[in-house]
Formats: structure tokens, sequence, C-alpha cells
């Protein structure tokens, strides 16, 4: 089955990863800036990390037929330096333009303080000012509820939000139904011991239907699988859920909510 | 047309695997019983004693209740205590 991947730091995987990806039927990724596992110190670090996300994997991705897309940011782990980040968010808008980039993101929280939602408010204010979609980072383990309720009184709070243009991620059994209820997305990050695993995202679909559901790998520099998504189908495959369904969460979710925004490209071999 | 499985079913499926998991907990909890010093007071080991009682629970409802157990609370003034003067 074709699949797209929305949320997976490719910066952080091999080559060959790219060439497994697309065995495994996944025909498009989309690629959040993120935290690269150690803070960067100046705003140029970041021009070029955003450069190495809008010009060399895209390439790398297109060697195997993947459509490549990105978004960009500074993460809430970087942003209890807030001069640091506002300079950085100064600096976004000279990628915005730039082919495949879908919005800001993914921006959130890390350990919940002042200083990371002062700078998410920042990335919002930028977002609503360029008329981009947003990914949102929720925090792990036992920071997630708070962050994530925290996040979503901050987003509630704003009437000029499209709620529907906006993506909270890393959602599980007991941030999901907040995050629907308020009118988001909700991604199911696959991730081996923290976050979600596929028998469990199986089990969020079933509770709560597919609507505004994606599932995505996150793969990344730690351990992760940078597969999941395959995994999470076979799941639902052999609990004999119909492949129309399995379909809409893997491919025809991302492509509606990605959709929106207008740097998106379609998929290849797309023909809707 | 798919048929989706029954209880029966899920059962035969997650057998094996959910004895595997019971075991794999309660041989950690005898580890930690065996090394040496007390975690009996450590607010870790009274969040894993409060989630195995959770599963002792009835309802579909024990995945969220074990998250929320796990999960630090929300204050829904947090802003005012951020943002005082706003």
């Amino acid at each position: 089955m074709d699949y797209f991947d929305p949320h997976i730091h490719m910066v952080s995987r091999t080559t060959d990863d790219y060439e497994t990806l697309a065995k495994m039927g996944c025909v498009a990724v989309s690629e959040p800036a993120f935290w690269a596992g150690f803070d960067r110190g100046s705003v140029d670090g970041f021009r070029d990390y955003f450069r190495q996300l809008t010009e060399f994997e895209p390439t790398r991705a297109g060697w195997y037929g993947i459509q490549h897309y990105t978004w960009l940011c500074i993460n809430a782990k970087e942003a209890e330096n807030v001069s640091l980040s506002r300079e950085v968010i100064a600096m976004i808008p000279e990628f915005l333009d730039q082919p495949g980039v879908l919005g800001i993101g993914e921006i959130g929280l890390n350990k919940n303080t002042k200083n990371e939602s002062i700078v998410f408010q920042e990335h919002v204010e930028l977002a609503l000012k360029t008329d981009e979609q947003i990914l949102i980072h929720t925090p792990h383990l036992e920071d997630k509820y708070q962050g994530t309720r925290m996040i979503l009184d901050m987003l509630t709070s704003d009437s000029r939000l499209n709620r529907a243009r906006v993506l909270v991620d890393h959602v599980e059994e007991h941030t999901v139904r907040h995050v629907l209820e308020a009118g988001f997305w909700a991604g199911m990050t696959l991730y081996p011991v923290s976050k979600c695993t596929p028998a469990r995202a199986a089990d969020i679909v079933e509770r709560y239907g597919p609507e505004r559901l994606l599932v995505n790998s996150a793969g990344d520099w730690g351990p992760s699988k940078p597969t999941a998504v395959p995994d999470f189908i076979l799941e639902m495959r052999r609990r004999g859920h119909p492949e129309s369904l399995i379909r809409q969460v893997v491919y025809d979710n991302p492509i509606r909510f990605f959709g929106q925004s207008r740097g998106f490209r379609g998929v290849p071999g797309d023909a809707s | 047309m798919t048929t989706l499985p029954t209880a029966a079913d899920v059962l035969d499926r997650e057998f094996l695997e959910v004895r595997a998991k019971i075991l794999q907990v309660a041989a950690a909890l005898d580890r930690i019983d065996r090394a040496s010093g007390d975690v009996q007071t450590d607010p870790r080991r009274q969040q894993i004693q409060r989630g195995l009682e959770t599963l002792l629970a009835s309802g579909d409802g024990r995945a969220e209740a074990i998250q929320l157990g796990f999960s630090r609370p929300y204050e829904q003034d947090w802003q005012q205590a951020f943002f005082p003067a706003e």
C-alpha cells in the first residue's frame, strides 16, 4: 500500500533508509525542523539546517521517487534561549517560498516553561502573519498531558486561527480526545518506548474513527523505526480493517491536511 | 467484506504477549525488591503501584487512566502564573 509518512526526521537517517522506505510503499514524507541532539549556537546554524531541509533532503528523497516536504522553526528544546529563538523566527520567512515548505513546525513545548510558551506563541504569530499551516510537537512522557493542555489553551484562545490547518502531533490515549474535540488534526507517533505503538495507534483509530487522524514514524537520531507506518498498516490488516480505512489514515488524510498548504505539490503517482 | 475479530479472537492473539509482559513486570519488581535499599517511598514506585491497581479495574479506559497516572497535573490557571500582568 502506498503511504505518506507525515513526520519523519530524514536528516538523521541514511540514504539506505530512503531506499527501504520506497520499497515499503512510502511515496512522500514531511520533515519538521527539530532538535538535532545538540543546541545550535547561532542563527546561521539554523540557516544551514533550513538549507539542508529545503535543498539536500528533497534531492536525496528524489533519488528513490519519494516526494519530500518540510516545516521550519526553532524547536522547543532550544526555546529557552529566547533571543536566539527570535533571531531564527525573523529569518524563517527567507525560506517560506522554497519548494516543499508546508509551514511552521514542529513548534510546541518540551518542559512546559514560560520561555517555551513565549517562543511558541511567537511562532504562531508568524504563521498567522504569513498564512502558513502549523505542525505542533507535544512533550513526552510525564510532561505530555500538561503540555498538550497548555498548547490547546494557547491555540483555542486565538480566534484568528483556523483549527483545520493545525496538526497536533504525538498524541496518545490521554491527549487525543482533547485535540480532536477542539477541532485540530492529531498525529500518532509510533516509537519503540515512549509515545505510541502500532497496536495502540490502531486502538485509537478504532475508538475515535479515522477522521483528522494521522500516523507517523518520527524516525530520528534516537532509537526509532523509520518503517513504523507499515507496521501500523499490518496491525490494522491483522485486525480485519478494510483497506479503504487504512488508506484513509496513512495516505488520504495526510494529503487532505497538507493539501491546504500553498507549498503542497501532490505526491508521485497520485491521480486524484 | 472484512470481519472484525471477536473478543475470543483478540484473546487468542494477545494471550501469550500479555502473559510475557506481565512476567516482565513481575520480574522487574522482584529485581527491585532483591536489590539493596528501599524505594517504597519513591514516587515512581508509587506510580507503578497505582498503575497496577488501575489494570484491575473494569471498563475499557485503562490505558488512558494509566497515562494520566504517570502525568504531571494540568493547572487551568497556568497562564496567570506565567503572565500575571496580562
